[in-house]
């Protein structure tokens, strides 16, 4: 009987259901979570929660704490000089003495952006729940897991109970067939299906992605797709793991090891959604259409090929006319050709090694053009000691790209890495949100390649044309 | 958390569709480590100059808008989880956003701090902005025993989803962790059932 019912199961309810411990009144599922995430921005009201209620953490080492948020890019080594920034970033280092959890804060060689320090550790596996106050939290779908963002109330109640309730949401299938055109990355996919979906159209719904031009993306693409998931608004996304899953994790710090991990990984190949599983909607997307893809508004959603026009004004929103005035476009233009101000390569969408290498491949031997401030923010120490042990370093220096310490940097501008006000910037983060890089900033999200090849054309650029 | 039964308030209408976070609390204001004084910076950039000098467009600088209800466009508060958003709200005194669409991480954040989402049909949102229009200081009543929100002036009332855990917990002021805290047992239970899925994350 249980064989016959698992016959129709999607991963996501396969997952979900082996973690419900019951349902609540009301119909709330009781989900539990087997691995928290924290860092210094979100968490400290749950902490302060916590001592009110005069609780402890539940299950301290199934919480790992990162700084990542608020941190410089520069002079890591140093007392940070923004006073706040050092308040919140010496209460995480406070907090998790006091509650007993494990702190990999500045200086630590496993510090980094949260999202691209659990995948590349071994703490995100298949199979799994996983939570942080941060909604890039879905970032780890890519290795077949529930990971979602949550609330610092929700943040306290995992750190007490390591449960939400939760109400099981509606399940969304995207398909990619096909294979990608050279000059076309993972960011480019997602950017391509949030601009089809609309910011708001995956509202409700988690998301399994899969077909052909999905299955061939490395971790890393994968983790790119998964990440931009919360853009269209759905909480999160995934893709069943595979044999590039499986090598990925192999040998990673926190990954089982051995026979545990051989065994694990049996159980890892079982997830994956059933041929009868059914899924509330389904889209489907053919990786030949897609190009390099850049965004002209002030959500993801209002994105383009690079080839294409910003929409006509005909039929839109007063908001659409709003978005355009903060970005200073024209409805009916194209965005081929602008001057850009800044290059911003990093985030939790895009700073692993991978895009790293990428970008070194294209822009050495070239320099980026002179009126372009261009920074390269790696997520992680352990991404900056492999970008240094392979050279990119030089790579980057030598074409006049500024070669930073890890965080999340100007993709929200917390820190001192901000974009001016009116100045543009194209990134490869994941929001073009006004202000998000900076009061006024103006952003432009768009893959790797393009923010190297714009930075040293000076101006926005169609990379294809550049690719050998 | 406050309990929430209902409000009769007039209304503050921000006819703009997809309000990110970003825009009701910009990331570098959210630095405090208590839950506090957040409203000051409520929608910041659209509220001030950058010289700290109020814009006088925005609807939050004109005097002839008040009350506790906040009315805004589709797809309200997408983007990222910072609870933030809904301190902000709650703090400047707002206890009701009424849209035709939430984006779900704020919905949840916003329910567990006592600021109830009223989602409407867009028909009717657009309603609710024709009666500010012709009377600022209209006045709307939200029941949350009944679900209902009411146009005072007209009489025009709409019903409103809530899952009726999240309503028992707002009428009550009772926060999800006082229920978590209470299966403590069953979850103990649960991880003894399931035992393979949990490693340690600290080296030995």
């Amino acid at each position: 009987m249980q064989a016959e019912l698992n016959m129709n199961k999607t991963l996501f309810d396969k997952i979900w259901d082996a973690h419900v411990i019951k349902q609540a009144d009301g119909g709330l599922d009781v989900l539990y979570i087997d691995r928290h995430f924290i860092h210094e921005v979100t968490s400290p009201q749950a902490f302060d929660g916590l001592r009110k209620r005069g609780l402890g953490v539940f299950r301290p080492q199934q919480t790992v704490a990162t700084a990542d948020h608020n941190v410089p890019t520069k002079n890591q080594h140093l007392p940070i000089k923004e006073e706040l920034s050092r308040f919140q970033v010496d209460k995480l280092v406070e907090n998790c003495q006091d509650f007993g959890l494990e702190l990999y804060g500045l200086g630590h060689p496993y510090q980094g952006i949260v999202h691209v320090i659990g995948p590349e550790l071994g703490l995100t596996q298949p199979g799994m729940t996983m939570v942080c106050g941060d909604s890039h939290t879905s970032t780890h779908g890519a290795f077949g897991c529930i990971a979602f963002g949550i609330g610092t109330s929700q943040v306290e109640q995992v750190l007490a109970t390591q449960c939400l309730l939760q109400r099981r949401p509606k399940r969304m299938r995207i398909t990619v067939d096909g294979q990608l055109q050279p000059g076309v990355l993972a960011k480019d996919i997602i950017l391509y299906i949030i601009a089809k979906l609309t910011a708001a159209g995956g509202t409700g719904y988690f998301v399994e992605y899969a077909g052909e031009a999905i299955r061939s993306l490395s971790m890393e693409g994968r983790m790119t797709i998964c990440n931009m998931s919360i853009e269209m608004g759905a909480r999160g996304g995934l893709i069943a793991p595979d044999e590039t899953t499986v090598s990925y994790l192999k040998n990673r710090t926190f990954a089982p090891q051995g026979e545990a991990f051989e065994a694990a990984a049996a159980y890892w190949r079982t997830l994956y959604s059933d041929p009868g599983a059914e899924f509330d909607v389904e889209h489907h997307f053919d990786a030949a259409d897609i190009a390099p893809m850049v965004t002209y508004g002030t959500n993801p959603g209002m994105g383009i090929k690079i080839n294409e026009h910003i929409p006509t004004a005909a039929g839109q929103t007063a908001s659409f006319g709003k978005s355009l005035e903060y970005m200073g476009f024209q409805a009916g233009e194209q965005l081929l050709g602008k001057a850009v101000d800044y290059v911003f390569i990093g985030s939790c969408t895009n700073s692993r090694i991978e895009d790293l290498r990428l970008v070194a491949q294209f822009v050495k031997g070239k320099q980026k053009a002179g009126h372009v401030n261009a920074w390269i923010v790696p997520g992680s120490k352990q991404v900056e000691a492999q970008a240094k042990a392979e050279g990119l370093d030089r790579i980057f220096l030598d074409a006049g790209f500024d070669f930073r310490e890890p965080g999340c940097s100007a993709c929200l501008g917390m820190n001192e890495d901000k974009v001016p006000e009116g100045a543009y910037c194209i990134s490869t983060s994941n929001r073009n949100f006004e202000g998000r890089q900076g009061p006024g900033a103006r952003t432009i999200l768009a893959s790797p390649l393009m923010a190297a090849a714009s930075a040293i054309a000076g101006k926005i650029v169609d990379v294809r044309t550049l690719l050998n | 958390m406050e309990k929430f039964t209902q409000i009769r308030s007039s209304a503050i209408p921000l006819p703009i569709e997809d309000v990110d976070t970003d825009q009701i609390i910009p990331a570098r204001f959210l630095k405090a480590t208590t839950r506090e004084g957040f409203g000051e910076n409520l929608f910041r950039d659209w509220r001030y100059n950058p010289d700290g000098s109020p814009k006088a467009a925005f609807v939050l600088n004109n005097p002839q808008y008040g009350g506790q209800i906040l009315v805004a466009g589709r797809n309200f508060g997408c983007g990222s989880s910072r609870e933030h958003a809904a301190w902000a709200l709650y703090d400047y005194g707002i206890r009701v956003v009424v849209s035709s669409f939430f984006a779900d991480i704020f919905r949840g954040n916003a329910l567990n701090n006592g600021l109830l989402p009223v989602q409407v049909e867009e028909s009717f949102l657009h309603d609710i902005f024709l009666a500010i229009e012709a009377d600022l200081k209209a006045v709307f009543e939200v029941n949350l025993e009944q679900q209902t929100i009411t146009i005072i002036p007209s009489g025009a009332q709409a019903s409103f989803p809530i899952d009726p855990f999240r309503k028992m917990c707002m009428i009550n002021g009772y926060d999800d962790i006082d229920y978590l805290l209470s299966i403590q047992s069953d979850i103990e239970n649960f991880e003894q059932r399931q035992k393979r899925y949990f490693t340690n994350t600290i080296l030995p």
